[in-house]
């Protein structure tokens, strides 16, 4: 049963760690107390594998340009080349994942690829061609743990504390973020542009990685998702999961939000433009989101254990709401560029892990990583067409309509997410819903 | 279920992989120790000055990093050790030096440098040098930056493009050059893409070329400096490079779709505006620069293990491309 699988998990992680004495008393009071091993496990290995793969993004356009005299048009094409082949690389990577409750193999094999592509570049030298392999590799890897390793999060904690264990899971892996291109450029420093050096350093970090994975990370053994793995059978089901009314709507709630997501790159643009600022600030403007991301991710993902995550997750939009509106708005100088960066960390903190949180209690154990992957999926689709759509409203009618367009397009999200997420959270809440609850004939023995 | 581990499986994945860490971390400190021994030295000092009759260019081989010269004629000896650039060019007693500086993040300059190359003038700028230009009289000074991360346009072109402008004369600095006024097929343009690139100077200071892209085409455009408007005289030109005598444009064109050499070499006749191909077959990005009116020098991928090579051909689309200078880039005759 789904209560008490999630408890002997639970439990069995808190012996693991040594510290399980009164693991067996009160699931509530300890799920919002303390944070799984596992979950710390898979933060420790977000951390360092983003250190490892944000070194490489931050300098990869200087090697290609500068390191090996490429052409920044060649950059920009083989940059973008793999960005739609990744949403259907994540739906294999969470239905593989569900199949036999394969989660540390098959995350486990997206971090390796990651890493071995920065051994890939390093050999790749001058070699277009081979710099693209290693991209798409990186890239592929990227697509593939996605899911599992969330889905392996929402198993490893009990259900009142998943807002909490998405949130240090979150905040682990924008420290990383964060790291991984000081590290980059403070190794270009000291070794006066040897971008050989930053992908040995990251290989290092990538490996580490997937050696902290497969020393700490539970495998199959200790999942409840085993023995529900022989139903997802094939791939397309996972778009059956779609037909549980409950998930349905938090897919359809997160699609629609996503669709009136401009993407910050367009925000720090705007901001750049209002403020007139020196342009070397420019590169450190995601910093100060990420910052901001990184301090709220657990204080948000406790908020949103205890009084429920939509209201978090329905906020943390309006947060971006507020962004639009006061680029819309006459504030200028630093009551702008602080409110617009606290706007997106908030944003980030308290939509993206507790999105997580919020279709967890929705989706049966054994198909939770291809149940993720379709959400992730979507969101990702849907905010590609919302930057196309702002992009080509920018040019077809100037930045202050576009930024209107956008602004009554979230508040009609908004006010669309809050009545298709009114009765998700009661049912998730009230009573977490046994396996398949609505689950096609076809689908159960 | 008993789904715990014994505790002694607990310590001896703890000790292995403090091991595994501690011989990972030894491989990535030793590599890097390495990479810092073989470092070469940042220097902004020069041991020659901007002499006429000498073919100047950034090194990519001994002293890479630094400007060396050669004697315009013939090959003559190498001098090394100039300024450390990423992107130099010369004329008319003024050299225009584009560097990164390390730090984090790394820091980007425009250097202005007099004919004894010694620095005037310091410019701090966002993003990875991509052209330079002095205009013949040395007055004018324009460069092109690349930056990664703020387009907006998504999908396939995550590249855009700073252009900026200097008169050494007066101090006046366009930082970015993508407000200009501009006319495209009779009507004044507005679009948040466009992106303008290789400035290049007539000899009066005033008129110049340059490349506008917007909407995935590109546009030579013809601008005039003291009434600040650009105009776009034609379609498919990157990269242009006005002739010393002022009756020619060399430029890139695209000839192929996708990355795989899409570039060849051309030249525009301003007063007749036919174009032809030059003899070079190989795919050429770069700011070809004139070394005189009949001689254009370029940049390629450079052959047995060098990063670039410099190559000249003829501007009239007769002979055979010739390998100038091994190992270097950013070729510039100071006449």
């Amino acid at each position: 049963m789904y209560l008490a699988t999630t408890d002997a998990v639970a439990t069995a992680k808190d012996k693991k760690k040594g510290e399980g004495d009164n693991a067996t008393k009160g699931r509530g009071r300890q799920g919002r107390g303390r944070v799984t091993g596992p979950v710390l496990a898979l933060g420790a290995v977000s951390l360092v594998t983003d250190i490892s793969s944000e070194m490489v993004a931050a300098i990869l356009p200087l090697y290609f340009v500068l390191g090996l005299g490429l052409s920044p048009l060649a950059f920009g094409f083989l940059d973008g080349l793999y960005n739609g082949a990744t949403a259907f690389v994540r739906l294999l990577g969470g239905y593989a994942a569900d199949r036999g409750g394969r989660h540390k193999l098959v995350a486990g094999s997206g971090y390796l690829l990651s890493a071995l592509s920065r051994l890939g570049l390093l050999l790749a030298g001058g070699a277009t061609a081979g710099i693209g392999a290693a991209i798409a590799a990186d890239r592929l890897g990227k697509g593939v743990r996605t899911a599992p390793r969330d889905a392996l999060i929402s198993l490893s904690s009990p259900p009142d504390g998943l807002g909490r264990a998405f949130g240090v899971h979150r905040a682990m892996d924008t420290t990383g973020a964060l790291l991984g291109p000081l590290a980059a450029f403070a190794l270009l420093w000291v070794t006066a542009d040897a971008y050989d050096a930053v992908f040995v350093v990251s290989f290092c970090f990538g490996l580490f990685g997937v050696l902290l994975l497969v020393a700490f990370v539970p495998g199959r053994g200790a999942l409840p998702a085993a023995p529900a793995a022989a139903r997802a059978s094939r791939p397309r089901k996972a778009l059956t999961l779609l037909r549980v009314p409950a998930f349905r709507r938090v897919c359809a709630a997160a699609a629609l939000l996503g669709a009136a997501t401009v993407g910050d790159a367009f925000l720090y643009l705007l901001l750049q433009r209002r403020l007139d600022f020196a342009e070397s600030w420019f590169p450190l403007l995601p910093l100060g989101t990420a910052a901001v991301y990184l301090l709220l991710a657990v204080p948000v993902g406790r908020l949103a254990d205890r009084v429920g995550r939509r209201g978090p997750f329905l906020a943390g939009h309006g947060a971006l709401l507020a962004a639009y509106v006061l680029l819309l708005l006459p504030t200028g100088g630093r009551t702008l560029l602080v409110g617009v960066l606290l706007a997106l960390g908030v944003f980030y903190a308290a939509t993206d892990g507790v999105l997580m949180a919020l279709a967890t209690p929705c989706l049966p154990e054994g198909r939770r990583a291809s149940g993720m992957a379709v959400l992730q999926t979507g969101q990702a689709l849907s905010r590609l067409l919302a930057a196309a759509g702002f992009g080509a409203a920018w040019t077809l009618w100037g930045i202050g309509a576009a930024l209107t367009c956008a602004a009554l397009a979230l508040t009609v999200a908004l006010a669309g997410g809050a009545a298709l997420l009114r009765s998700t959270e009661v049912t998730s809440e009230k009573a977490p819903p046994l396996e398949e609850p609505h689950a096609p004939p076809e689908g159960t023995p | 279920m008993t789904l715990t581990p014994p505790e002694a499986s607990t310590r001896l994945r703890v000790v292995s992989v403090v091991a595994a860490a501690a011989l990972l971390a030894a491989v990535a400190v030793t590599y890097t120790v390495r990479a810092v021994h073989r470092a070469e030295p940042i220097a902004s000092s020069s041991e020659f000055a901007l002499d006429p009759g000498h073919l100047y260019f950034r090194s990519t081989q001994a002293g890479a990093g630094r400007v060396a010269r050669l004697p315009a004629s013939g090959t003559g000896p190498r001098t090394p050790n100039g300024p450390s650039c990423e992107r130099f060019y010369a004329a008319g007693g003024t050299a225009l030096c584009l560097l990164r500086r390390p730090g984090i993040p790394p820091k980007s300059y425009a250097v202005v440098l007099d004919e004894r190359l010694r620095e005037k003038r310091r410019v701090a700028l966002t993003g990875i040098p991509n052209r330079a230009r002095v205009s013949a009289s040395g007055r004018m000074l324009s460069w092109t930056m690349f930056t990664t991360g703020d387009s907006y346009a998504g999908g396939s072109s995550s590249f855009s493009t700073r252009t900026s402008i200097l008169d050494t004369r007066t101090g006046y600095l366009v930082k970015n050059m993508e407000e200009i006024p501009l006319t495209l097929e009779g009507r004044r343009y507005h679009s948040p893409d466009v992106n303008y690139w290789g400035v290049t100077f007539a000899r009066d200071d005033n008129r110049f070329y340059a490349t506008v892209s917007t909407k995935g085409k590109t546009y030579l455009v013809q601008g005039d400096m003291r009434k600040w408007t650009a105009r776009a005289l034609r379609e498919n030109v990157e990269c242009p490079s006005l002739s010393p005598d002022n009756t020619r444009i060399a430029f890139k064109k695209r000839v192929r779709g996708g990355t795989k050499n899409p570039w060849r070499l051309y030249v525009l006749d301003l007063r007749t505006l036919r174009e032809h191909p030059l003899a070079e077959r190989h795919s050429v990005d770069d700011q070809a620069a004139w070394l005189d009116d009949d001689t254009l020098a370029y940049a390629l991928p450079g052959r047995e293990g060098r990063k670039q090579d410099i190559w000249t051909v003829r501007a009239d689309g007769t002979g055979t491309p010739k390998l100038r200078v091994p190992g270097a880039s950013s070729p510039a005759q100071v006449r």
